[in-house]
């Protein structure tokens, strides 16, 4: 480590840009992907397959932390990790109330009319 | 003496009391600890979104224009938004405080435009009688299916919270960098280098709100007839 680290920012120009393009190119991806036919678990899949990738390469290059030490990636990037996936405890109920809610809904979610003045 | 060169003087072993184990500032650790939080926020939000989803019929109404050209023009603005900030402390680094202040600027242009194209956006789902609460009635009569069962009116609340909230985010960047821009030749390069994180960080979230909530929820076979 020598004084002038703090000044020093890895990466040059023309990596960032070409981050950006890759990140413009997958964006144009999903939105194709948005009129493709498919199971929409498999369209799941694959646009939050897209997404992270994306996310990774803005947090890697964008955001420096491909540059950084180990010791911070390691701290930040697992914990994170987990606690998204603890989030999925809920799935499971989730699918056993689905088609419970509106059982006994009789009229359709819109806007009640407004009340005619007497 | 910089926090960098400071560490230096101080070779402990990382995990042994050591000074300065991450090598970054404290400001700059306490902004990626904030980021994992607010990145945590907005995680809970899309598992709900997606929580509710799997649960009731959800409607599927957005259409090729407005909507997806919208939000895939803002999403480029976004991107470059982020490009234009790297560049800033790309040069900022380089000393270069005057250019860095220009690409500042320019990546609040981006921002700023986000945010309108993003009103714009929501004033032609407003003015369709989406409500956070409420389908409007073409939307649910269209979106019942055939046993019957009508579409969720949590759509709305859904959309206006997630987006809503990010929308809140990108504001609130605009103003972090507009403070930044006006002090940057006062700021230490690090302090510029923490308001990019932030921004970045803005712009990684849209990579997930837009897939989830706009490319998810596209009316591909035109029922609403647009």
């Amino acid at each position: 480590m020598n004084a002038h680290a703090e000044e020093h920012f890895a990466g040059s120009n023309k990596l960032f840009t070409s981050v950006w393009v890759v990140l413009v190119v997958l964006t144009l991806v999903e939105i194709l992907l948005a009129y493709k036919t498919m199971p929409i678990h498999i369209m799941l899949t694959i646009l939050l397959g897209l997404s992270i990738i994306k996310a990774a390469l803005i947090v890697a290059y964008f955001m420096h932390l491909k540059f950084e030490r180990l010791s911070l990636i390691l701290t930040l990037v697992p914990m994170l990790v987990i606690c998204i996936c603890l989030l999925f405890v809920f799935f499971p109920d989730s699918f056993r109330s689905s088609g419970l809610r509106y059982k006994f809904q009789e009229s359709a979610p819109v806007a009640p009319a407004p009340a005619e003045e007497q | 003496m910089s926090t960098e060169a400071r560490a230096g003087h101080f070779p402990a072993v990382d995990w042994n009391g050591g000074t300065f184990p991450y090598r970054v500032g404290h400001r700059k650790l306490g902004m990626w600890l904030f980021i994992i939080s607010d990145s945590l926020t907005f995680s809970a939000l899309l598992m709900g979104y997606a929580y509710l989803r799997a649960s009731n019929n959800w409607p599927t109404p957005f259409p090729f224009y407005p909507s997806i050209v919208f939000s895939s023009v803002m999403t480029f603005c976004l991107l470059s938004s982020s490009l234009t900030m790297v560049f800033g402390v790309s040069a900022s680094s380089k000393g270069d405080k005057s250019k860095a202040r220009l690409w500042i600027l320019a990546t609040i242009f981006f921002g700023v435009a986000f945010i309108v194209l993003h009103l714009i956006e929501w004033s032609h789902l407003l003015e369709e009688g989406l409500r956070p609460f409420y389908l409007p009635e073409h939307w649910a009569k269209v979106f019942t299916l055939a046993d019957g069962t009508p579409p969720t009116a949590l759509f709305g609340a859904t959309f206006f919270a997630i987006t809503g909230l990010h929308m809140f985010h990108v504001a609130t960047g605009a103003v972090y960098l507009l403070i930044v821009a006006a002090r940057v030749k006062k700021l230490k390069h690090e302090d510029i280098e923490i308001s990019g994180l932030y921004w970045h960080f803005v712009d990684l979230v849209w990579m997930f709100v837009f897939p989830l909530i706009y490319i998810m929820s596209v009316d591909m076979h035109g029922a609403l007839g647009h």
